[in-house]
């Protein structure tokens, strides 16, 4: 695969005993969007580290742009604009210094950065924002305005941690919005999430991760079709008699989940399964009939929620 | 483009931490400047002009007035101040509080940059915080010899001492609770009084002399001393006081760029 951007096999990264990462392989093409579906602490930013050339991995193989980062790092990272979980700007200096500094890390002449400032600036919508101390900005703002100024050296791939944990929903639409553009121009992103929504919304193909293994790898719509069927059908009767309903619910539906205050119930036309689980004299407190998300699919792999 | 941009980096990269940090700097620089001439001033009107008219009236220190006596060690400990607040909080910030040396990292910089760029902008403060203090010290007329300026030089080799050190020091703290506690009140404070600065350290008995030893403020006063006016200094004592602040700053140094590629590498 010589056009794979970064090409991965049997990464891996331990800390003292601790398995953060357990021999995963992946590649990434040109232009492709790329996610990393996972619970917290399934091994998601140690891998973005790994390949961000910032931690150095244990075993296995990796290359990125034809290059080790073990002995290529600062090379490799001169083509990477980072996006962590955590904002990391100088919140001193004012958006547009802010953009301006980090250029000059890249090496790029004055006259290159100050040229895509305005450029970025709009991108961000933070045109004006451009004198005003970071400190003063709202979460939204400062997560666009890290986005732009890992912008600014014009990387072939985007690294995105968690790109809207703890935004607000009118924030993230317009953060999606943004780095679907930059999709659209050809950008090769890299994102983790625990948002299934965001994975759907944002990746072409995705890997789920779980203790630092991959458990599925294809694009989201594949992925329910294979691990999941079509609709589920979400029914409570209270958290005393949702136990009890299971073995009277299970031989109707092609699988059954129950979780603490629910069961969910697969099956390809969830109206149906509701009409034939009604003729049988059961009527649940509450029902929904809802499509198979990224969530099911990873209650079927792992057996536990997403976000718990 | 990328390949010659890589180039400039590993050549310049130093540099432009230090740009960043300087631009940090220059959003507070009323209140530097301002702290940088109103110390002295208040030192010099109460310890030197107070305690000194005392002095003077039995002849002085070392055969010159006690202002004289008394503005090398006040230069340098200005100057060790200064650079280790300059390295402290940037670094804490770096590390803990707004997690830019993580940013940082991210580019083609290397965690020696990095440090290296923080001590830079570190001394780029004190060099200025000096020149007002030793302005402030003429003033007052401190400084009667032609070579009074050249306690500037000693006071800042004791400013980078310091710096690199703290850097090291800052950089491995990852909890800050005592920290500054710890640095102002039993560091400082006692560094700034048992180094001889207001008396000769040989007027200590010696076991409190020690402190003397370990302190790069004395070291520089000495030094700054002996430059500024005819301190008696044996030529084995001078290399040793130049020998002793030049290893603060290449171990400094050297322990602050692994401390931080350990601590970037998480």
């Amino acid at each position: 695969m010589s056009e794979s951007l970064i090409h991965a096999r049997g990464l891996t990264k331990t800390y003292g005993d601790f398995v953060a990462v357990d021999g995963i392989d992946f590649d990434v093409a040109k232009g492709e969007s790329f996610g990393f579906l996972g619970p917290n602490g399934a091994g998601k930013s140690t891998t973005m580290r790994i390949i961000g050339a910032t931690s150095v991995r244990t075993s296995g193989t990796l290359t990125i742009l034809g290059k080790d980062p073990e002995v290529n790092g600062p090379q490799i990272r001169a083509h990477l604009g980072v996006v962590p979980q955590q904002d990391n700007l100088d919140v001193e200096l004012t958006v547009s210094e802010n953009i301006f500094i980090y250029g000059r890390y890249f090496g790029l002449p004055n006259s290159f950065i100050n040229k895509k400032i305005p450029e970025l600036l709009e991108f961000a919508q933070l045109e004006e924002k451009k004198d005003v101390k970071v400190q003063a900005l709202s979460g939204g703002m400062k997560r666009r305005l890290t986005i732009a100024r890992s912008l600014v050296s014009e990387p072939d791939i985007l690294m995105l941690d968690e790109p809207t944990t703890g935004l607000d929903p009118q924030a993230r639409h317009i953060l999606w919005d943004r780095l679907f553009r930059l999709k659209e121009q050809g950008v090769t992103l890299l994102i983790t999430t625990h948002y299934m929504d965001e994975a759907e919304q944002l990746c072409d193909r995705l890997i789920v991760m779980d203790k630092g293994k991959i458990m599925a790898e294809n694009s989201p719509a594949q992925l329910i079709k294979d691990y999941s069927t079509k609709e589920v059908l979400e029914v409570r009767f209270g958290s005393d008699k949702n136990h009890e309903m299971i073995d009277v619910l299970r031989p109707l539906a092609e699988r059954i989940e129950v979780l603490p205050d629910r069961i969910l119930l697969y099956a390809e036309d969830g109206e149906k399964l509701l009409e034939s689980i009604a003729a049988k004299g059961i009527h649940p407190n509450t029902s929904l009939v809802r499509r198979s998300s990224l969530e099911d699919v990873f209650l079927r792999l792992t057996g536990r929620s997403l976000v718990e | 483009m990328m390949s010659n941009s890589i180039r400039k980096v590993s050549r310049y990269g130093t540099l432009h931490v230090a740009e960043a940090r300087i631009r940090n700097m220059a959003k507070w620089a009323f209140v530097i400047l301002f702290a940088a001439v109103i110390n002295p001033t208040l030192y010099l009107v109460s310890v030197g002009i107070g305690v000194g008219s005392l002095i003077d009236a039995n002849n002085g220190v070392d055969g010159v007035s006690y202002l004289t006596f008394l503005a090398p060690a006040l230069l340098a400990s200005a100057a060790i101040q200064g650079s280790s607040d300059e390295v402290i909080f940037p670094t804490m910030a770096g590390f803990k509080w707004e997690r830019t040396f993580f940013g940082m990292r991210s580019t083609p910089l290397t965690a020696r940059q990095i440090s290296t760029g923080i001590f830079l902008a570190a001394m780029f403060r004190t060099i200025i915080s000096v020149v007002i203090y030793w302005i402030v010290l003429y003033l007052f007329g401190a400084l009667e010899s032609d070579t009074a300026w050249l306690a500037m030089p000693a006071a800042l080799f004791a400013g980078a001492a310091m710096a690199a050190v703290m850097l090291a020091l800052a950089a491995k703290i990852e909890k800050e609770d005592f920290f500054f506690t710890i640095v102002g009140r039993f560091i400082m404070i006692p560094m700034f009084l048992f180094s001889g600065t207001f008396y000769p350290l040989s007027q200590m008995p010696v076991f409190l002399q020690f402190f003397g030893w370990i302190s790069p403020l004395w070291h520089a006063t000495e030094l700054g001393r002996y430059l500024s006016y005819d301190y008696p200094l044996p030529g084995i004592q001078i290399f040793m006081h130049i020998a002793v602040l030049a290893t603060m700053i290449v171990v400094g140094l050297f322990l602050s760029a692994r401390v931080f590629d350990d601590r970037l590498e998480k």
